[in-house]
């Protein structure tokens, strides 16, 4: 029987190791980028999975349910890293349109976004 | 070459993560919750009277970092606004050349009001349901973006847009000063009446700071967006011609 979790953290670390290797491997810049929002998804999907309770329910409150606040409160998955990941989507966000308009800026003066073109740090 | 050591890395990397932080993890389901966030669960209703228990975490409990993140994603925008201002125009001209036809110019007009209920919607309803300023925000952000892929730039003022963001920042700041004259005298106490749970108006100042940071996000990203798009573009000609293709 193989567990929820282990197919939720295999998933995250698959994504995150496809994301460094396209960091590492790619020339083309906005792949770059790319890779590193797949590595952003990867370490989100972990950061919730840590959160995972077997048989639990979204941390949310029911007013008109027919169980007790106190029996919803002991069925519910962790809230904390799920508020974590509101935040890391944000930041994730913001770090990916500064990542792209650096990239529009570069190519406007280089005319490329191809690594092995910018010879500007190469001796 | 490269690819080969860029393996070699990954199954490095592979190795350390499995070992150190995921073998333990992931034998099997945890049956109860594990971390701080029992107590955030316990405490969610008697202090801050919000349904959602990721919401209480977010606004209340941890509020001072929503702030913080507030200022990264405003950060973000400048910083979009100052490296895109040289290329003001020119930008991102080439891909908001074209108009998109007829369907889309009409189509995200159509949609348009649509987008924004359902994000105004979903912040309003942030403390009860999933969702709240972020997303919500997001979204509204979402319209604008579609009527802007149809060539149309003059219709949203940037100017308008910085204002009511500050004002946005301010309600934020404003109401978490509101905790210092109260008799818990702490920064973003919650000291409004709770109300019943579940009600939309409940829950003290946390739907009122998502509604600011809902505000404040949708026009962030408007003009994040917008500032990408160039400034002085689509003045005369998209504008007339958008409808007749």
């Amino acid at each position: 029987m193989i567990s929820i979790s282990a197919v939720l953290y295999s998933t995250s670390l698959i994504l995150i190791l496809l994301g460094l290797y396209g960091v590492l491997t790619r020339k083309n810049l906005i792949r770059v980028v790319i890779s590193l929002d797949v590595v952003d998804l990867g370490v989100n999907i972990f950061l919730v999975t840590i959160g995972y309770v077997r048989d639990g329910r979204a941390p949310i409150y029911l007013a008109d349910a027919q169980t007790s606040l106190a029996d919803q409160a002991s069925r519910m998955v962790d809230p904390l890293p799920q508020s974590l990941v509101l935040t890391a989507i944000v930041i994730g966000f913001g770090v990916t349109a500064v990542a792209l308009t650096l990239l529009m800026r570069l190519y406007e003066r280089k005319g490329t976004v191809m690594v092995s073109d910018l010879r500007g740090l190469k001796w | 070459m490269r690819k080969v050591i860029g393996v070699l890395l990954i199954v490095s990397f592979a190795f350390f993560v499995f070992t150190l932080v995921m073998r333990d993890l992931w034998v099997e389901d945890p049956t109860a919750v594990r971390t701080l966030g029992q107590a955030a669960i316990e405490e969610t209703i008697p202090q801050s009277g919000a349904a959602n228990t990721v919401t209480a975490i977010v606004v209340q409990f941890r509020g001072l970092d929503t702030l913080g993140e507030v200022t990264v994603l405003f950060l973000s925008a400048l910083g979009v606004a100052l490296l895109s201002g040289e290329f003001a125009g020119r930008g991102l001209k080439e891909v908001f050349r074209d108009d998109g036809g007829f369907i889309l110019y009409y189509g995200a007009r159509l949609v348009l009001p649509i987008i924004i209920l359902v994000g105004v919607y979903i912040v309003a309803h942030g403390h009860l349901s999933p969702g709240g300023g972020f997303p919500g925000g997001v979204l509204v952000a979402t319209a604008v973006y579609a009527v802007l892929m149809t060539g149309v730039k003059k219709e949203l003022s940037t100017r308008i847009m910085a204002v009511i963001e500050g004002f946005a920042g301010l309600a934020f700041v404003a109401l978490g000063l509101l905790g210092l004259l109260s008799d818990r005298f702490s920064f973003l106490a919650n000291i409004l009446p709770k109300g019943s749970l579940g009600m939309v108006f409940s829950a003290g100042i946390i739907p009122l700071i998502y509604a600011a940071v809902g505000t404040k996000v949708a026009a962030e990203l408007s003009t994040l967006v917008t500032s990408l798009t160039g400034s002085d573009y689509a003045s005369a000609d998209t504008t007339a011609q958008g409808g007749k293709r």
